[in-house]
Parts: structure tokens; C-alpha cells; sequence
């Protein structure tokens, strides 16, 4: 700031530049440096992903060769991963714990989200202070005591016994980013239903509900890829392929022989759990980032 | 605990307030109340069953044997090597995630903020590590490092620099900065997205009465950006510190916490899981999560002061 107030006297009579740079709409040439930063930042976020896939294609002694692109590329990896029993099973577990998650803690949280942006309640900034500060709990302080808890009572390696922990996570991020949702709906429609005589529940259900459904479904989407993401509770809850969500399996997955490499496999698994996300990333890229920064800004 | 002190009678509301606004309190409390009743109990009371769980030896040999021990297990914890070399690990691992996903993640917003052809193009290319199950980005990682396969140990050799024929993951510090890079990777887009939005919030007007005064790109950068982008960067410091000190998922697959790897998370759970010391295993993980608490805590009174200063600067 103040190398700019210094200058402010020296440059006064100096003549005017060419019209401001920025365009707000229109598109701008960058600058030749700009664009080997723009590359830059491209290759960093996709060479990785090739090189997955590159490895993916490999079996045997190629499997020690840096080869850039395989020179006999075999889908031999995938079709071993599609005939893995435990890899199937695993994700049957993932689809059922995300689903179930996702599900129960949007409704939930849709409910407390809404007393939290639009009813009048006390200590309000108490509450959400708590609800933000159980997302920022270390899972394995959870992890250790509900494993004890579990195996007494018989959740232990269940997979309704990993959806109660995972909720605990799911709700408290749901609720932010629904709350900051919420509140961005405007009041004159809530009070024209008051007005019609409509009750708060009435108001929250015929008006914010079918408004909400663009946040709803951001929201959804963050809660999923979270739940699916999930690892340490997963990894403490969990010891057969009966209740192990994808990520553990992969985490301990064995090559289909004992001549095998599994890293070949394993990056096969890999990508195929990776195209999902990439496909939903592709079409709701808009809501993932609404979602994101949903109450960044505000606060 | 949260539900009782709202109860409806309790305290104020009654008498002076009309009914409607007592009916819309006694909703909200109906409303809230699931979660909070849930998350207390599936977070609140583990913690408190694990600090009992902390002030136990269990038999490893005969299940449901325990002896009461007091604070024996924080004491050996403490005096040992392994929690403060744990501890130094995961502060290690933050700080150079941390500091270097801010720099990026603010040179990433500041490129996603330009109009260009291509710009909706690289968002979706940034955003994709980001949706990246964290234990793939760890396989990805471990592929592009492999002594003989790895694309970056290839290239390394290639060039005759040193690392080539290093086995990355079997050295300590070697297995540091993948596991730094698999982070990098994947959560630098969250970053640059929360610095994007402080970004666009900045109105053009600043930027071209800096320019009528002559101030050049950097000038205009260092003197109005950065201090209208601190909300921003120390909020995005926030999320990506907490989620740093937990760190389990890339040690526990790239390196199973060998060779400096090991983070505070990561040695709870291996003697929780692996050898089966409940008691030494709950004091660990009650000592993560003093750890991570305290931080938040600093961060909070921190940042509370950092945004309160902006905001007055504002008016």
C-alpha cells in the first residue's frame, strides 16, 4: 500500500496507459511466461494420472521398464481385478456405505441446517462452532474407542457398524455447506408463505426444500466423494472383505500369483475406481466448486 | 448436552415473546436435534470412553483382562521415542504440505482468475487429483517413483541427476517427499478454489486505481492482492492444516510408516490394530487429538484476530 500512495505524487502528470488490461467478459491473450505456467500446471495434475494408466497396461517384466508407452499393453490387470472376488465385494461395501451415508446425513442435516440459516434459536454460534469443530476431529481419537465399543457389542466389521462413525463426519460437512446454502435463499419467499398463514415446517418444506435443490445436490456430491475417500475408520472397523469398502481393499490388495507384480493389479483397481469420480468431476464441476467455497467467502 | 440448555421454558423466552417466535424456537431445537443427539454420541462419547480406555493395561493373552494404571501409559508414551518422533513426523509433513499448497494454490487461483481461451478447460484439469480416492493418489504416486518403472526416477536418470536410482519410498527423506508430493497433488485444487473465491470478490476498481497511479502487475499484486486475499489464504491455512496433522492415508500405503513416515495417527492405529496395546493405543490417540485440538484452537484465536484486522482496515 504504501509503495502505491509514495507514487501517487510522481506519477500524477504522467501520461495515461493504454486502457485498463482487465476484460471481465471478453478474453484476454496471455502472456507467453503465463501459458508455460498454465502447461505447467496441466501436466502436474495429468502426468500422474497417465502414468497410472501406463502402468496399468503392463504385466510381467515390462512391469520394471519405464517404457512410456507399454510396448504389449494387456487389459490382462483389469480382467484379474474384475475376477477378484474380495475387489467385487468391496465395491458392493462402498456403493452401500456411501449411498446409506449420503442419504441419511442429507436428510438430517437439511433439517438442522435449516433451523441453523433460518429459525430464530439460541446460541446458535455455540452450536455451529461445535458442529465445525467435530469436522475437525482427528478420526483415529474415534477410531480407537468405537473399536473397543464394537467388538463388545457385535458391530465390530459390520457395515452398518462403519456407517455410524462415517455419519458422524457426513453431518457436521453437510450441515455447513447446506446452512450456507440456505441462507442464500432470498426471505421474501419465506415470508409471502408466512403471510398465506404457512407454519415454519410449511415454509422450510414447500419453499426452502424445492429451492434447496441445486444446494442439495452439491451437497450430495461432497458428502459421497467424502464417505467414499474415507480410510481410517475404514481400515480400524473393518478385518474381512465382507465389510471393507474399496479404498482398504486396494490398500491390501495381492497380486492374483505369486509371480505377478501387483503393483500392475493394483493400478488397475486403481483407475477403475477412479473413472467414476472423473466422469462426476466432468459434469459437476460447477456444483463440486460451488460446494467448496460455499461459506468460504462469507465465512 | 447441547439439547438440554435450549429446552423451551427455559431461561428468557416465555412470557415476553409472542407465540410464534416460541413455536419457531421449539422447531428449531426439534430440527437440530438429531444431529447433534448423534454426533454427541458417536463423537463425544468415544472420546470420553477413551480416556477411560487410556488409563488401562489390557492382557494381550486373555481378552477382558485390565488393570487400572493411572496416567502409566501417557507417561511411557511421553518419555518413549516413538510419539515425539511421530509427533515431530506429522509436524513436518504439515508444515511443507501446508506452506507449499498455499503457494501454489495461490498461483493456481491467480491463473483460474484470468480470462483466457482455455481457462474452463484447466479447471476441470485442477479439479480432477481433487475427486482422487487418496489412497490411489498414493498408488499414483508410488508408480511414478518406482526405482526401475517410475516416470520421475526414469527422467532423473535420464538427465544423470541425482534420485535416479534412488529407491524413493525405502529412504527417509526420499519417502518424505513423495508423500508431500501424493498431498500436493491432491489437495492444492482445494486450496486454489477458496483463494479463487477471495479472488473474485476483490472489485476491479482497486486494481485500476493502482493502475492509474502507475503500479506495476507486482506492485498492484504485493500491495492489494495478497493483503485482500489473507481472509482467504488463512482460511484455506485452516482446513489444510487440521487435515494435514491427520494424516494417515498416504504413509499407511506408500511406506506403512517406515522410514520417518510414521505420523501421529498412523502409530495410534499401529498399536491399536497391530500389536493389540489398547491401553497405550487410546493414550496415543488421545494425545493426536489434544494435538490437533490445540492447533485449531491457536489457529482460531490467530485467524479470528488476522480477520478481524482486515475488516477494519475495509472501512
Amino acid at each position: 500500500m504504501s509503495i502505491l500512495t509514495a507514487q501517487r505524487t510522481t506519477t500524477a502528470q504522467a501520461p495515461l496507459r493504454k486502457a485498463p488490461k482487465r476484460r471481465l467478459r471478453g478474453e484476454a491473450k496471455l502472456h507467453p511466461v503465463v501459458w508455460v505456467f498454465v502447461v505447467a500446471v496441466m501436466g502436474f495434475s495429468l502426468i500422474p494420472f497417465y502414468w497410472l494408466v501406463n502402468t496399468s497396461l503392463k504385466t510381467g517384466p515390462s512391469l520394471s521398464k519405464g517404457e512410456l508407452f507399454p510396448s504389449q499393453p494387456t487389459i490382462g490387470n483389469y480382467l484379474a481385478v474384475f475376477q477378484n472376488p474380495e475387489f467385487l465385494l468391496a465395491l458392493r461395501n462402498s456403493v452401500i456405505i456411501a449411498v446409506v451415508t449420503t442419504t441419511v446425513a442429507l436428510v438430517f442435516a437439511s433439517f438442522a441446517a435449516y433451523a441453523l440459516a433460518r429459525l430464530k434459536m439460541r446460541r446458535k454460534a455455540l452450536i455451529l462452532t461445535l458442529i465445525l469443530s467435530v469436522t475437525t476431529f482427528p478420526a483415529i481419537a474415534i477410531a480407537a474407542p468405537i473399536f473397543s465399543i464394537w467388538r463388545e457389542i457385535g458391530l465390530y466389521d459390520t457395515l452398518l457398524g462403519l456407517i455410524i462413525p462415517k455419519l458422524t463426519f457426513a453431518l457436521p460437512l453437510a450441515i455447513y455447506t447446506l446452512t450456507s446454502f440456505f441462507r442464500e435463499i432470498p426471505r421474501e419467499l419465506e415470508e409471502s408463505a408466512y403471510m398465506d398463514g404457512a407454519t415454519p415446517f410449511m415454509a422450510f418444506r414447500k419453499v426452502i426444500l424445492p429451492l434447496a435443490v441445486p444446494g442439495l445436490a452439491t451437497t450430495a456430491i461432497l458428502v459421497f466423494i467424502s464417505v467414499w475417500n474415507e480410510f481410517l475408520l475404514a481400515v480400524t472397523l473393518t478385518t474381512s472383505p465382507e465389510a471393507r469398502p474399496v479404498p482398504v481393499a486396494i490398500a491390501f490388495f495381492s497380486g492374483t500369483s505369486e509371480f505377478d507384480q501387483p503393483l500392475g493389479t493394483i493400478s488397475a483397481a486403481s483407475v477403475i475406481i477412479t473413472v467414476p469420480l472423473v466422469i462426476l468431476v466432468l459434469l459437476c464441476q460447477r456444483r463440486i466448486v460451488s460446494g467448496m467455497t460455499a461459506g468460504a467467502v462469507k465465512g | 448436552m447441547a439439547v438440554k440448555f435450549l429446552s423451551p421454558g427455559s431461561g428468557v423466552s416465555g412470557r415476553g415473546v409472542n407465540g410464534r417466535d416460541r413455536a419457531e424456537r421449539r422447531l428449531a431445537v426439534r430440527m437440530a436435534a438429531p444431529s447433534l443427539v448423534l454426533m454427541a454420541l458417536v463423537a463425544a462419547v468415544p472420546i470420553g470412553y477413551a480416556l477411560w480406555l487410556s488409563l488401562n493395561q489390557y492382557s494381550v493373552r486373555t481378552a477382558g483382562l485390565s488393570r487400572f494404571v493411572g496416567l502409566e501409559n501417557y507417561v511411557s508414551a511421553l518419555t518413549g521415542p516413538h510419539w515425539w518422533a511421530a509427533f515431530g513426523q506429522t509436524f513436518l509433513f504439515a508444515g511443507l504440505s501446508v506452506s507449499l499448497e498455499l503457494v501454489l494454490g495461490t498461483a493456481m487461483a491467480l491463473l483460474l482468475n484470468l480470462a483466457f481461451r482455455g481457462r474452463a478447460l484447466l479447471r476441470t484439469v485442477v479439479l480432477l487429483p481433487y475427486a482422487v480416492v487418496t489412497v490411489v493418489s498414493a498408488i499414483t504416486w508410488e508408480t511414478m517413483f518406482q526405482p526401475n518403472l517410475g516416470l520421475v526416477t526414469n527422467v532423473l536418470s535420464m538427465l544423470g541427476l541425482p534420485g535416479g536410482d534412488v529407491v524413493w519410498l525405502g529412504e527417509r527423506g526420499y519417502a518424505m517427499a513423495v508423500i508431500v508430493l501424493a498431498d500436493i497433488w491432491k489437495t492444492t485444487p482445494f486450496a486454489a478454489l477458496i483463494i479463487l473465491a477471495g479472488l473474485q470478490v476483490i472489485p476491479a476498481e482497486t486494481y485500476e486505481a493502482a493502475e492509474l497511479d502507475g503500479a506495476s502487475k507486482w506492485q498492484a499484486f504485493i500491495g492489494i492482492t495478497l493483503p485482500l486475499l489473507r481472509p482467504a489464504i488463512v482460511l484455506a491455512a485452516i482446513f489444510r492444516t487440521m487435515d494435514a496433522l491427520r494424516v494417515f492415508d498416504l504413509p499407511f500405503v506408500l511406506t506403512r510408516g517406515a522410514n520417518g513416515t510414521e505420523s501421529m495417527s498412523m502409530l495410534a492405529y499401529t498399536q491399536l490394530r497391530e500389536n493389540r496395546l489398547v491401553g497405550e493405543g487410546s493414550a496415543l490417540s488421545i494425545l493426536t487429538f489434544l494435538t490437533v485440538m490445540a492447533v485449531s484452537v491457536v489457529y482460531i484465536r490467530f485467524a479470528g484476530g488476522n480477520i478481524r484486522d482486515v475488516a477494519k482496515e475495509e472501512q
